[in-house]
């Protein structure tokens, strides 16, 4: 998966200014691209869950849709622990297509981390963070003659 | 006969030509339908009428996935 670096800041910081509660969101792109960062609220206003708020998530995704882009994957942060799904993320994991991303604030560095879940079982999805503009695949690869 | 949705901003025709909220998720693969939320045609639909709301021809139709977890064990 590969995700521009103005995203991936955006979540962390996103991640930094709901601490010590989570932050959660949608990244939408295309393909396994994602260009743009959708923060939404967590509901449920915890530092140890997360829930989408329906309404926000459903005017997300038609704002995604209205620019061609699709839910490539969620985000939600982890404050205290690790960047891997928690057992409670690996249960609440109905979506089998949309990547699970964590951003962990748990060292001094930020850590953020991509998954696949599904029906319980969790792989590794590697994350290349590309510098540069923040672009659709297709421009980037018109703009680079390839 | 068949009828024409908009299923996730994506045209499909379905058979047969009336169905619920229900027997279009099963029909869309999703296995555990109260952990969607559905809207028809920019509407909430409850969980609890997913077995009663029927679907007529163009009705507009986006159901998504709960999204939550947690970071504790």
């Amino acid at each position: 998966m590969e995700m521009c670096k103005s995203v991936y800041e955006k979540i962390i910081e996103h991640a930094r200014r709901e601490t010590p509660l989570e932050a959660c969101g949608y990244l939408g792109g295309k393909g396994k691209t994602v260009i743009e960062a959708y923060c939404l609220t967590n509901i449920d206003q915890s530092r140890e869950h997360f829930s989408f708020d329906p309404k926000e998530q459903f005017n997300a995704v038609l704002t995604m849709r209205s620019k061609k882009q699709l839910a490539v994957a969620v985000y939600h942060s982890h404050p205290v622990t690790p960047a891997r799904p928690s057992q409670e993320d690996i249960r609440l994991a109905f979506d089998p297509e949309i990547i699970n991303v964590i951003v962990s604030l748990a060292a001094q560095e930020p850590e953020v981390n991509a998954f696949r879940i599904v029906k319980g079982d969790v792989t590794e999805e590697p994350l290349v963070v590309i510098e540069g503009l923040c672009e659709e695949p297709e421009n980037r690869e018109r703009r680079n003659g390839t | 006969m068949i009828m024409r949705l908009t299923i996730n901003g994506e045209k499909k025709e379905v058979a047969p030509e009336s169905m619920t909220v229900t027997e279009l998720l099963k029909h869309q693969g999703v296995e555990i339908p109260d952990m969607v939320s559905v809207q028809v045609n920019g509407g909430f639909v409850e969980r609890d009428a997913f077995d009663s709301s029927i679907l007529k021809e163009g009705d507009e139709v986006d159901f998504l996935y709960f999204m939550g977890g947690g970071c504790f064990a």
